[in-house]
């Protein structure tokens, strides 16, 4: 998020896109309806009528994958209605007049009959949003699982500057960050293409930073492979040793079918994990790990507020926590860190990483700190790009809106989007063992609207197959009106019914994102 | 904001005018005690308990929802207060469960203590109860005890103003009020979102969470704040620690999720000492994951990482990390792929 948690209450109107927020970030959910209550606008954008829609001063039922036609059409209204911030424009930002003629060739007409929804709400929804003194952008993976997901950010971007919106409080643009640590892991390093501070190991004076840092020679300059790809090179024989710390790719990852092939080919797998996951089934060694609440360290929220996580309980048996465990590896292959505590790594990742530079356990003991923290006196950033973009000018991108990678046909004739439900998390490692939760839902089910599911002669709890081109499941039919007639959804909780065997794997071509939130479809009778 | 000034208990002070007269008080130094009182909350004067005496005021006023006055002058502990407190903390025995020997709340009754500090005996009431024997326990998480509820509204205003949802409110009017769902259903078929946050506000044991942990809330060994494992909010938790085991979530109110928290913060934590959580290493001998010692399995890792290194090279090996794994578990794992392995092939599941 460019801007806090605590800054949404105070916002004059909320844009929320792609993102089932009293469901995924229930607390989140509880600030933005403070905010309506407080008077602030609300322009909700999803094909599923999540709760937000309840409040919503427009709702939006667009079609999945539609998300640039809606923010093309909105920027048509702000610029055709001369409501888009000029002097900021003029003085924040550059590249504006291009994006601007992309826009006026994309009517709002032609962006309403790709959503699915009316021109008027359109125009609507873009006056609430450029008429606002403060106006926040809230979106999840509804708007970066695309096949041109980086597009659907980018296109995010344009808005918040058109209308001056970033860089102000209670403003700005702000993906909220699915996991508890989704933030602090890519922070660190935990990617392909940057050491950690994102800095770039392509970078020639980054690798000597490291090498020095860390006391080593040698370290590679080639930026490495993203999941999708790392599952490829299981397939392929490049890849033989696949290391996995906490992740469950067997239920999370789209196209499973592909990724089993994948497991079944990779030479040796080592799984660290708390419970028997179904990744860790497939591993060679599989190793015992503390969770949350046995171990020291840190996790960083989505709104970059690094905060501590302390040992209440012992680990059971002889469970180590993650830093233990590779430490010890690291030792025994001949490199030694030095590591006495969750602390000690701390100051190292604060020696390297110029956004941690300031952060000491002392420090965040009781209030965590928003980086960057730059220095041991800094006080964290509330918010980003205050006075001036972190690159300096703002860039417009004219964005032009694409088909997603899958669309219907005659056989595969509906549109699957997925996403998960306010008692899960994720692959269900941890909420499906805790029996009041399971007990809320304890199986996967297919979204269908009433129409549909009179179309294809389906009734409510009816137990059917859903296929597309990629596998096949069985689960069970829930009608409701909260859906998009022929869209239906499926939470990915569930292994045993496994959306992700449906999901496509096609890929954002800069981050390798998947496209889970649009792919085709078939319901089948039993 | 303009400064006032009033004198408690003799104590002459300067606050803020725009502050109530238990805000000023809690400030200086002052204790009332209060039931129904949040500072998250708009006050609402409900529980009598906050009641103090004002010069010049022809009864006594409830604080929390009285704002300070230039020149007021203030008594929290006069005799008349005193006896008031009394009798309205004898009105709410009067009306309550009696079952403090085996109530999961005692030792955490905001009730209890109050009847103890003020010398309420428990025997002399001389009212009749009023008993409904209604207890809901269709929630899968907690049950809502009518018979324990003071009414103090908590409850209701914490699932309005903190939590946004409003699955309850008061029903009927004087002695039949009660705290309801719409239409008096369960509490299963309301628009409740289980987040929990009436039960961290209950000052009483009228909501409980459903447990099968055993415990006294004297014997609890520890509260422990740290950060919650599901989504990326990263909302403060106290872990409430007996006998190496967490037997309950609070939340604290001094955090940037105000002390509110969802199903899965509150509720979600019985996974941690669940017995089938993994113990030991295991490693695959003949198709089968078996035991083995640490030793052994790091022997097996780090003999097949050199065989692999040596005869594929080191872009042969790729990392997962994890989002759920803490910053300096990532920042360990991408340094041993990075700088010992040397290969980039580090990711995680930011994409999925």
């Amino acid at each position: 998020m460019t801007n806090s948690i605590g800054e949404i209450e105070n916002t004059d109107a909320l844009f929320v896109i792609g993102t089932n927020t009293t469901e995924n970030h229930p607390v989140i959910g509880t600030f933005m309806k403070k905010a309506i209550r407080n008077g602030a606008k609300l322009v909700v954008a999803d094909p599923r009528e999540i709760e937000l829609a309840n409040y919503a001063d427009v709702y939006l039922q667009i079609n999945p994958g539609s998300n640039v036609a809606l923010l093309n059409a909105m920027m048509n209204v702000i610029i055709s209605e001369d409501l888009y911030a000029k002097e900021y424009i003029e003085n924040r930002t550059v590249n504006f007049e291009d994006m601007k003629k992309t826009i006026l060739e994309f009517s709002v007409e032609e962006g309403a009959r790709i959503c699915g929804v009316e021109a008027e709400d359109i125009r609507k929804a873009a006056r609430i949003y450029a008429e606002a003194d403060k106006a926040g952008i809230y979106y999840a993976m509804g708007i970066t699982q695309q096949s041109d997901g980086t597009n659907h950010v980018k296109s995010i971007a344009n808005l918040g500057m058109l209308c001056g919106n970033v860089g102000i409080e209670s403003g700005g643009i702000n993906p909220l960050r699915g996991q508890n640590n989704v933030q602090g892991a890519c922070d660190l390093g935990a990617l392909p293409n940057v050491y950690p501070g994102y800095q770039k190991v392509a970078n020639a004076d980054m690798k000597a930073k490291f090498e020095k840092a860390w006391n080593v020679e040698g370290l590679s300059d080639k930026v490495g492979l993203t999941i999708p790809k790392i599952m490829d090179g299981g397939i392929s024989g490049d890849v033989k040793f696949l290391y996995i710390m906490g992740e469950n790719p067997m239920v999370s990852d789209p196209d499973l079918n592909h990724i089993e092939k994948a497991f079944d080919n990779f030479e040796f797998i080592v799984v660290q994990d708390i419970f028997l996951s179904e990744t860790a089934e497939k591993a060679d060694v599989v190793l015992p790990a503390a969770c949350f609440a046995e171990k020291e360290g840190t996790f960083t929220n989505t709104e970059r507020r690094i905060q501590r996580v302390r040992k209440a309980v012992n680990a059971p048996g002889e469970a180590k926590a993650d830093w233990e465990i590779i430490d010890d590896i690291m030792r025994k292959m001949g490199y030694e860190n030095n590591f006495n505590s969750a602390k000690d790594i701390m100051e190292e990742i604060a020696m390297v990483t110029p956004q941690y530079g300031g952060i000491t356990y002392d420090r965040i003991e009781k209030l965590g700190l928003q980086w960057p923290c730059p220095t041991k006196d800094h006080p964290g950033t509330k918010y980003l790009h205050k006075g001036e973009f972190a690159i300096g000018k703002g860039k417009f991108t004219a964005v032009e809106y694409k088909k997603p990678a899958e669309t219907v046909d005659a056989e595969y004739n509906l549109v699957l989007t997925t996403g998960r439900v306010l008692y899960h998390y994720h692959t269900g490692t941890m909420t499906r063992k805790v029996e009041g939760l399971n007990n809320m839902v304890s199986k996967s089910y297919v979204e269908i609207s009433p129409l549909t599911a009179k179309e294809f002669k389906l009734e409510d709890g009816e137990l059917v197959s859903v296929s597309s081109r990629r596998g096949k499941i069985e689960v069970n039919v829930k009608i409701t009106k909260r859906i998009k007639d022929h869209v239906v959804f499926m939470p990915f909780h569930f292994a045993e019914a496994a959306a992700n065997r449906l999901t496509n794997a096609a890929l954002d071509p800069v981050t390798d994102i998947p496209e889970y939130k649009v792919c085709a479809v078939k319901i089948e009778k039993l | 904001m303009k400064k006032v000034e009033i004198s408690i208990n003799g104590k002459k002070i300067e606050v803020p005018s725009n502050y109530t007269i238990l805000e000023a008080a809690r400030e200086n130094g002052f204790r009332i005690p209060t039931l129904c009182h949040d500072e998250r909350l708009k006050p609402s004067g409900a529980c009598r308990m906050c009641v103090v005496e004002v010069e010049g005021a022809r009864s006594l006023v409830t604080s929390c929802s009285t704002p300070v006055r230039m020149g007021m002058v203030i008594k929290t502990n006069s005799d008349r207060v005193v006896n008031s407190r009394k009798t309205t903390l004898e009105l709410l025995w009067a009306d309550h469960n009696y079952d403090c020997l085996t109530c999961n709340k005692a030792g955490n009754c905001e009730l209890q203590d109050l009847c103890y500090e003020y010398d309420i005996d428990p025997l002399a009431s001389p009212y009749i109860k009023y008993s409904t024997n209604h207890v809901d326990k269709t929630n899968e998480f907690y049950i809502f005890d009518e018979d324990k509820c003071i009414l103090c509204g908590k409850c209701v205003r914490a699932c309005a103003e903190l939590e946004g949802v409003g699955a309850i409110s008061f029903s009927q009017r004087g002695h039949y009020t009660h705290i309801s769902h719409p239409f008096e259903k369960e509490m299963l078929l309301s628009d409740c979102v289980s987040c929990g946050t009436c039960v961290s506000v209950c000052p009483t044991g009228a909501l409980m969470e459903k447990t099968n942990n055993k415990f006294r809330n004297w014997d609890i060994d520890k509260k422990v704040t740290t950060t919650c494992t599901y989504c990326g909010v990263g909302c403060q938790l106290e872990l409430v620690v007996h006998d190496n085991k967490v037997v309950r979530i609070d939340a604290p109110a001094d955090s940037i999720n105000k002390g509110i928290t969802c199903v899965k913060g509150k509720f979600g934590y019985k996974f941690i000492d669940r017995d089938d959580r993994l113990k030991m290493p295991l490693i695959r001998k003949r198709g089968k994951l078996v035991e083995s010692s640490w030793e052994e399995a790091y022997d097996l890792i780090v003999s097949k990482m050199k065989d692999t290194l040596e005869n594929h090279g080191a872009d042969s090996f790729a990392a997962l990390s994890s989002a759920r794994c803490t910053n300096e578990e990532n920042y360990v794992l991408q340094k041993l792929f990075r700088g010992v392995i040397k290969t980039n092939n580090v990711d995680h599941c930011a994409r999925l």
